[in-house]
């Protein structure tokens, strides 16, 4: 027996096992770089689905029903391109918005957009713990434990977790978002109605659907959004190379936002506006009128998914004011200092979270008001954001070949001034409203 | 008197016979003639075109105004210069490093000093402001009156630079000479707090200066770095300067760079070292990184069990190892076998004529490189190791994985 021939067999058994080796290694290394940048853009997304923004999808499928569908497209598109432009200026310059901003105009104008960037993001906050305890209520959980047990554990996540571990629990949050997807089907709508409306536009001029249309865009499309996002990649280290991964981030996360404001809006017009009841003021009421008309487990699991979101954007919102407003204006920032290093930036993070939590704590709280509010600050804030936005993303000096084109620059454009107009709009009609809607 | 950048700004200028000459929209420094003092005054006046004050016509200064001892005449007409630093435009709202702090701030405001010299006077930048008090100066001036604001900063606490511990940072390397910037300062920092002050910048930042440091310290600093950042900067680097930091770096630490970039770029790498160091890191790449044979480090200093103390000292004298390798040293049995490893404290105790073999660590371990790096640890923990040995199938040591590798990569899982 000649044993060389088998030894030359095992050789290439074993040269192949290796080549196999390889290339299952280098598989795993290109998932590994898509997972190492994926998150930033896809958290971001879903957390404009916060409180204020489920409560306007609410109202817009039980006013509306499905006529509203065909917004969201154009809002996907919207949400892309603005993202986008964040996205590609944090990974390209490796430096955060506020940075940027601070470099570029000089300490007023930071000075001013941080300053309203602070107010607006408390009576967002206030809006998120609001809808902690109308998601609770539904569970028959009192406000008062709710509320102060949502901030102590918000708190806890944010000063205990690592960033790497923080945004994995994020992530998983947003796959929470599905529960609206199932409460949708559990509310058996019509498919096919729903899908012509999504894709025929369907424009009416009288002035409640155009109220609900433009607070449609301006809960989804939020300034502080920007901030937060920018700084997601530049803290991740994401570089200029790994660009086309951070951009399918984006994309992913602007398509899945969509995708559940989608499975809301056609829950409740399945459901509410069938039936009559259209006149819905906040998601927590919505979920109570959902149970007797698709079922408990419908019911339940819209106010899961609302208290999901509302605890989701309460642990973000906070920490990102705080580290935006510091970057901003020069103060240390960030988890990994001690307080006495960074006492601006701990207090600023202990307002917000023990102010939010209060105002909605005090009995007669004028919640209705701070919405508004929140509205009118977004309103405000968000011109300024986008044309500063605009102005940075097509500086040569700053960005090198990743400038907008030409096209891209028009697409821009055209997104911010209907954006602007819209929001505009939104917030002279919320002046107007000083009478609040029928109570829950 | 002590004078705020930001109160200068703005400031009317008048010539020897009292005319108006404009208004101080900015000023600079010339890095090359004094590193401190403020060498030219931007002055503009409506459509007019804009003059330069040189800090020799200069006769006195205020928040007030500035009085020239020359007429308008004098003055030359603005013309931008690279090799000037402009102190709005480069220093107010940009980054800096603090040297002595070890840490990346931001500009809220300059410090300048009077100093007379005969018959004018010269302004000499002191320290920057990176705290509340010009923050508030930022905001207030030319809203509030000076004086309210110079009372309400003083009440501030104060939080600020001296100019000489301030190491600015510019990513374009001509601008940088012409500015004389040089990262010296740098260089004396502890590779690890460098690394930590390179984390705050951004990636153009990074780059300008590693590409600035000497070999030595860029590869200390990458060995600290975050191994994204390090994989972004030497694919960034010019390869030739990429090959001679790489050959600086331990080769476990250079294989670690090396597997994480494209194929293509680390076989170009490869090239461009020399070839033993080459050979050295090419071994070391074929090792999974997970495993003791992709921790351990090639380079380690190996005698022969019979040799006496003196003997092995006075080889090292000669011999070029780094102390982090003679901190334990290997032995090796009369057939170049693996016998056991002696502590560079124990011979440092024993008596001249003494034999390694006595002197050896018990019990003797050692793992083959496809061992995991669980195992790794369980024996490093176990034995209480400072650094343990890796083998071949013949028993014979090719690498040795030390105490802080496995620390590092303990913190980073």
């Amino acid at each position: 027996m000649d044993w060389s021939i088998l030894k030359t067999g095992v050789e290439s058994l074993q040269n192949r096992g290796a080549g196999l080796q390889k290339r299952l290694r280098s598989l795993r290394r290109r998932l590994v770089l898509l997972l190492a940048v994926i998150g930033p853009g896809l958290i971001t997304s879903n957390v404009d689905n916060d409180a204020g923004g489920i409560t306007v999808y609410t109202q817009a499928g039980a006013q509306y029903g499905y006529t509203l569908l065909w917004a969201l497209i154009p809002m996907t598109i919207a949400l892309y391109v603005t993202e986008e432009m964040c996205a590609r200026m944090g990974v390209v310059t490796g430096k955060g918005l506020s940075d940027l901003i601070r470099e570029e105009f000089g300490f007023r104008p930071t000075f001013f957009v941080m300053i309203t960037g602070f107010f607006v993001d408390l009576a967002n906050v206030v809006a998120e713990f609001a809808g902690v305890a109308a998601a609770m209520q539904i569970f028959h959980v009192s406000k008062y434990v709710a509320v102060p047990l949502a901030a102590i554990l918000v708190w806890i996540l944010v000063i205990q977790g690592t960033y790497r571990q923080v945004e994995v629990i994020f992530l998983f949050a947003c796959v929470l978002y599905s529960s609206y997807v199932f409460s949708a089907v559990l509310a058996k709508p019509d498919w096919l109605i729903a899908a012509k409306y999504t894709v025929i536009p369907n424009i009416r001029f009288d002035l409640g659907y155009l109220i609900t249309l433009t607070g449609l865009v301006g809960t989804t499309i939020a300034p502080w959004q920007f901030f937060y996002l920018q700084a997601g990649f530049v803290e991740k280290k994401v570089g200029p190379r790994q660009y086309p991964q951070a951009r399918a981030d984006v994309m992913f996360g602007s398509v899945s936002c969509m995708v559940i404001v989608f499975f809301i809006i056609v829950c409740c017009a399945a459901t509410l506006w069938v039936s009559g009841q259209r006149d819905i003021s906040d998601a927590g009421q919505a979920a109570q009128s959902l149970i007797p008309l698709a079922g408990k487990w419908a019911g339940g699991l819209f106010a899961f998914g609302l208290l999901n979101a509302s605890l989701f954007a309460a642990s973000i919102l906070p920490l990102s004011t705080a580290h935006v407003v510091c970057e901003g204006l020069g103060f240390e920032a960030g988890l990994d200092h001690k307080f006495t290093e960074a006492p601006i930036f701990y207090w600023l993070y202990t307002v917000l979270i023990v102010v939010g939590a209060g105002v909605v704590l005090l009995p007669h709280a004028p919640l209705w008001k701070i919405l508004i509010f929140s509205q009118v600050g977004n309103g405000i804030w968000l011109p300024v954001v986008v044309i500063f936005i605009l102005l940075l993303v097509n500086r040569r000096d700053l960005m090198g070949e990743y400038v907008n084109t030409m096209t891209y620059n028009i697409v821009a454009w055209v997104t911010a001034i209907a954006m602007i107009v819209l929001t505009l709009i939104l917030t002279y009609t919320a002046f107007l409203q000083q009478t609040p809607p029928p109570a829950a | 008197m002590e004078l705020f950048a930001t109160e200068l700004m703005g400031v009317k200028a008048y010539d020897a016979q009292g005319n108006y000459v404009g208004r101080v929209r900015e000023f600079f420094i010339e890095p090359a003639e004094a590193p401190n003092r403020i060498s030219h005054f931007l002055l503009s006046r409506g459509r007019f075109q804009p003059l330069v004050a040189k800090h020799n016509q200069i006769a006195s200064v205020s928040d007030k105004k500035i009085q020239l001892n020359v007429g308008e005449k004098a003055l030359e007409i603005y013309q931008p210069n690279e090799s000037w630093l402009a102190v709005q435009k480069d220093l107010l709202d940009q980054q800096i490093i603090d040297t002595r702090g070890r840490k990346v701030v931001r500009v809220n405001d300059l410090d300048l000093a009077e100093q007379r010299s005969n018959g004018n006077v010269e302004l000499r930048l002191t320290q920057v402001d990176v705290g509340l008090p010009g923050a508030v100066r930022r905001l207030l001036q030319g809203v509030v009156p000076s004086k309210v604001v110079r009372k309400l900063q003083s009440r501030l606490p104060p939080s600020t630079i001296r100019w000489e511990f301030v190491n600015l940072i510019e990513p374009d390397p001509l601008r940088r000479v012409k500015l004389r910037i040089t990262h010296e300062k740098l260089e004396d920092l502890h590779p690890a707090d460098l690394a930590d002050i390179m984390e705050d910048l951004s990636a153009s930042e990074r780059q300008s200066i590693i590409a600035s440091l000497d070999e030595e310290t860029a590869a200390a600093v990458l060995g600290e770095l975050d191994a994204r950042l390090t994989t972004q900067i030497v694919e960034d680097l010019d390869p030739e300067k990429a090959a001679d930091i790489l050959e600086e770096m331990p080769p476990d630490a250079a294989a670690d760079v090396l597997a994480d970039l494209p194929k293509e770029t680390s076989e170009e790498l490869l090239e461009e070292m020399p070839g033993r160091e080459a050979n050295e890191v090419r071994e070391l790449l074929e090792f999974d990184p997970a495993a003791a044979g992709g921790m351990m480090n090639t380079e380690f200093a190996f005698v022969s069990e019979s040799a006496t103390r003196d003997e092995v000292v006075d080889r090292m004298r000669k011999q070029d190892h780094s102390f982090d390798q003679l901190d334990t040293v290997v032995l090796l049995d009369d057939k170049a076998q693996f016998a056991g490893v002696v502590p560079m404290v124990r011979m440092l105790l024993a008596a001249p004529d003494e034999r390694l073999s006595a002197l050896k660590m018990e019990p003797v371990v050692s793992l083959p490189p496809e061992a995991d790096e669980k195992e790794v640890f369980e024996l490093f923990d176990k034995y209480n190791l400072r650094m343990l040995t890796v083998v071949d199938k013949q028993n014979r040591p090719i690498g040795t994985i030390a105490v802080d590798d496995v620390v590092s990569r303990l913190v980073k899982r």
